[in-house]
């Protein structure tokens, strides 16, 4: 008996050092939406930053994307969310900095890494403060099934009108599907097609301030343009579109069964697993062959700190990592697709998301027209190019009805729109 | 032998007793449900009246706004035209389920109650798609009709009517007509259970009565049956006009999407509230305008069920039976 009351004398000692010993170091916890990078922080992000920083302990605990806004909303008013959270861009997170949840990081040295626009989605309107670190982006493009070119003799259209040539030529031979888009999810209609074709007409972030600023409208030639080409995908989209939805789009597109799929490219993960098919990407075409290309290359996920947090100096040592380099290249390289937005040189391994962020050298980069300031108000601009652009493929709005609801709804509520 | 008069004193002592112990058995009894339903009902239900009242502002904190938001939700034209689209696609769903889902109920009862042989085979499977996870049905629903990977256009070709085939999910104008459908075909079996019991229950003798006074058996069926479930019916429609604003939701969301695809065709009340609280994409959560989209749903329903309930509950006869 009095050994064994010795013997846990002896543990509960052991555990009280134990104890003592831990409170030393910090451990820190993410909030994120995504739940499939599980393996990839486990695995090479959270064991690369430790090998650095043995005294901190960090754990990746994500949330269901639908959820992710809500469950952080409450946890951050309950004063139980972790210590670092990932950040959607602009309006979400810069509501949780207003309120106080997360924390001004402008004095973070490794901010000097990244351009000016990577860090717009993260920072209050003026740029007077900085809230969260920007650790990718996605960008929009058309990637293809490069054996049915190859079959067909077909090559990557550079110009709008080849660009129809090529779906014509793909219609006419009938063994694919030209397209791979349906409009029944409605949000790749405007992810996919509108904000992906159309920088090259409203010239990128020229029209996009310009819409800011108020000196341009949706219902000038320039935001009606991209609708107008959208109509003519039409004849080359799955029968009964209509009824196709996003994952439709994918199976019909890794099947082998469509030529061209209006991508994102946080498609080339999924589309590495499951097409046994060479692929190719090409960008968004432009009007005449010389002109500027312009591509979508959307600031997508950041990440922040909680101004709650117990361990504010571990956490900043882990946003300083974030901005690093390192970093840079092992996310970039570990989730193809999801590309780094530092200025830092690193190499892409994968052939596909190599093409992709190649044409950040060739075309000048935008974000998706409505995410800044302009989807502020009710009614919500994004959510209406959701169903315009939707209503546009289904023939149920011409081009013209599509941008003046547009321009209607952002006038209602969007003041320099007003005069 | 106990004295019988000592025995009398006693039962009167325990009466009184039990009489001066007050209702405090019915106090306990009663307590559990009283306690679960204004916790986790009633108490949020006062909480999203009093939060509708309240406007929210930058920094987290509300200010009180009275009647502001719902001022907002009817008359600005932002606002109004999504409420009472949300509204008449909800009156739609009601109708639909009205005209196909409770009388389909009452003649698969009605046939039931004959006795037909595997008749509780068919129960079964008739009852069991009300078990299933409502995104289940929504999916699998969804492939079916799928244009890509669907039967439903191969099912029609072999009857000779492939051409009738539509993107019906996809489309403006039988998007909602589809949704209900697939609603009605996953919860027919409830009104068909309370009504079969409700047929059960009516005794034997009447029926024999009724068959000696030579009515046939479509008459009894009418004449002595229906009026006898009358009362059933009618909580069978009550239930529809109740689940029609909150089961609706589950499903539209699943298959269609919280913007109530195509351009907002299927957009009902719950989905409207859903992107209104919890923020659709870019479109943050507003607490205070979800909290008014919900207490209109309350009223909507409260006015509806009153009104059901003077008019028509109160007029219905009940047999003792």
């Amino acid at each position: 008996m009095t050994r064994i009351m010795k013997t846990t004398t002896a543990t509960l000692a052991l555990c009280v050092a134990g104890t003592a010993a831990l409170a030393q170091d910090a451990t820190l916890s993410i909030e994120s939406w995504r739940s499939e990078d599980q393996a990839i922080w486990d695995d090479v992000l959270i064991p690369a930053f430790e090998a650095q920083h043995p005294e901190i302990d960090v754990e990746f605990t994500p949330t269901s994307p639908t959820e992710y806004n809500a469950a952080l909303n409450a946890r951050l008013d309950g004063g139980t969310a972790g210590d670092l959270i990932t950040c959607r861009p602009f309006d979400g997170s810069l509501a949780l900095y207003q309120r106080g949840q997360l924390a001004d990081i402008s004095g973070l040295d490794g901010l000097d890494n990244f351009p000016d626009f990577a860090k717009a989605a993260w920072q209050t309107d003026d740029g007077s403060a900085t809230f969260c670190v920007p650790m990718a982006s996605v960008i929009h493009g058309f990637i293809y099934n490069a054996e049915a070119f190859a079959e067909l003799g077909l090559e990557e259209p550079e110009t709008v009108e080849e660009f129809f040539g090529v779906l014509d030529a793909i219609k006419e031979d009938g063994t694919y599907t030209p397209l791979a888009i349906g409009s029944a999810d409605q949000w790749e209609a405007a992810t996919m097609a509108y904000t992906n074709i159309g920088p090259t007409y409203w010239n990128g972030e020229e029209g996009r301030q310009a819409l800011l600023d108020g000196s341009a409208e949706f219902t000038d030639p320039q935001f009606v343009k991209p609708f107008e080409v959208m109509q003519r995908w039409n004849d080359y989209m799955g029968r009964a579109y209509q009824a196709q939805g996003y994952t439709d789009s994918q199976n019909l597109f890794t099947l082998g069964r469509a030529a061209i799929y209006p991508a994102g490219s946080w498609e080339i993960g999924g589309f590495n697993d499951q097409a046994v098919f060479e692929m190719g990407a090409f960008p968004p075409p432009v009007e005449a062959a010389g002109d500027t290309c312009y591509i979508s290359d959307h600031t997508d996920i950041g990440i922040g700190m909680n101004a709650g947090t117990d361990n504010p100096e571990a956490a900043r040592t882990f946003l300083e990592w974030v901005a690093s380099p390192e970093f840079a290249s092992l996310y970039t390289n570990e989730l193809p697709g999801f590309f780094s937005l530092s200025n830092a040189q690193f190499e892409v391994e994968d052939p596909l998301a190599q093409e992709m962020i190649s044409w950040r050298q060739d075309c000048e980069s935008t974000i998706r027209v409505a995410h800044q300031i302009l989807s502020r108000g009710e009614p919500n601009t994004w959510n209406t190019m959701w169903s315009v652009s939707a209503n546009v493929f289904n023939e149920a709005s011409t081009p013209q009805e599509a941008a003046q609801t547009l321009q209607e709804g952002l006038e209602s509520w969007y003041e320099p729109q007003q005069d | 032998m106990s004295d019988p008069v000592t025995d009398t004193a006693k039962d009167v002592r325990t009466r009184r007793k039990r009489r001066r112990s007050g209702g405090l058995h019915i106090v306990v009894f009663l307590a559990p449900a009283v306690l679960i339903y204004s916790v986790f009902s009633i108490y949020p239900l006062v909480e999203s009246l009093r939060l509708s009242l309240f406007d929210g502002l930058e920094d987290g904190t509300a200010v009180w706004a009275g009647l502001e938001n719902y001022a907002t939700l009817l008359f600005d034209p932002n606002w109004a035209t999504q409420f009472w689209r949300a509204f008449w696609n909800n009156l739609v769903l009601f109708f639909i389920h009205m005209v196909v889902q409770n009388p389909l109920g009452l003649l698969l009862a009605a046939l039931l109650s004959l006795a037909p042989r595997f008749g509780s085979a068919y129960r079964t499977l008739i009852f069991v798609p009300t078990l299933l996870s409502v995104v289940i049905v929504g999916f699998i629903w969804e492939l079916i009709l799928s244009p890509l990977w669907g039967v439903s256009e191969t099912l029609l070709g072999t009857i000779g009517l492939a051409w009738l085939y539509q993107p019906w999910l996809g489309l403006e104008s039988s998007a909602l007509t589809t949704v209900s459908l697939i609603s009605v075909w996953q919860y027919v079996g409830i009104p068909m259970m309370l009504i079969y019991a409700a047929l059960l229950s009516i005794p034997d003798e009447l029926i024999d009565a009724a068959r000696v006074d030579g009515l046939n058996g479509w008459s009894i069926f009418w004449k002595v049956k229906l009026p006898l479930i009358l009362p059933t019916l009618g909580i069978v429609a009550i239930l529809t006009y109740i689940g029609n604003f909150t089961v609706s939701f589950d499903l539209i969301y699943s298959i269609q999407g919280a913007l109530g695809a195509p351009n907002f065709a299927t957009d009902v009340m719950g989905t409207l509230l859903f992107r209104t609280f919890f923020g659709q994409q870019l479109q943050v959560g507003d607490i205070h305008m979800g909290a008014t989209i919900a207490s209109m749903m309350f009223f909507i329903i409260l006015v509806g069920v009153s009104i059901y309930l003077a008019l028509v509950q109160r007029r219905l006869q009940r047999y003792e039976m």
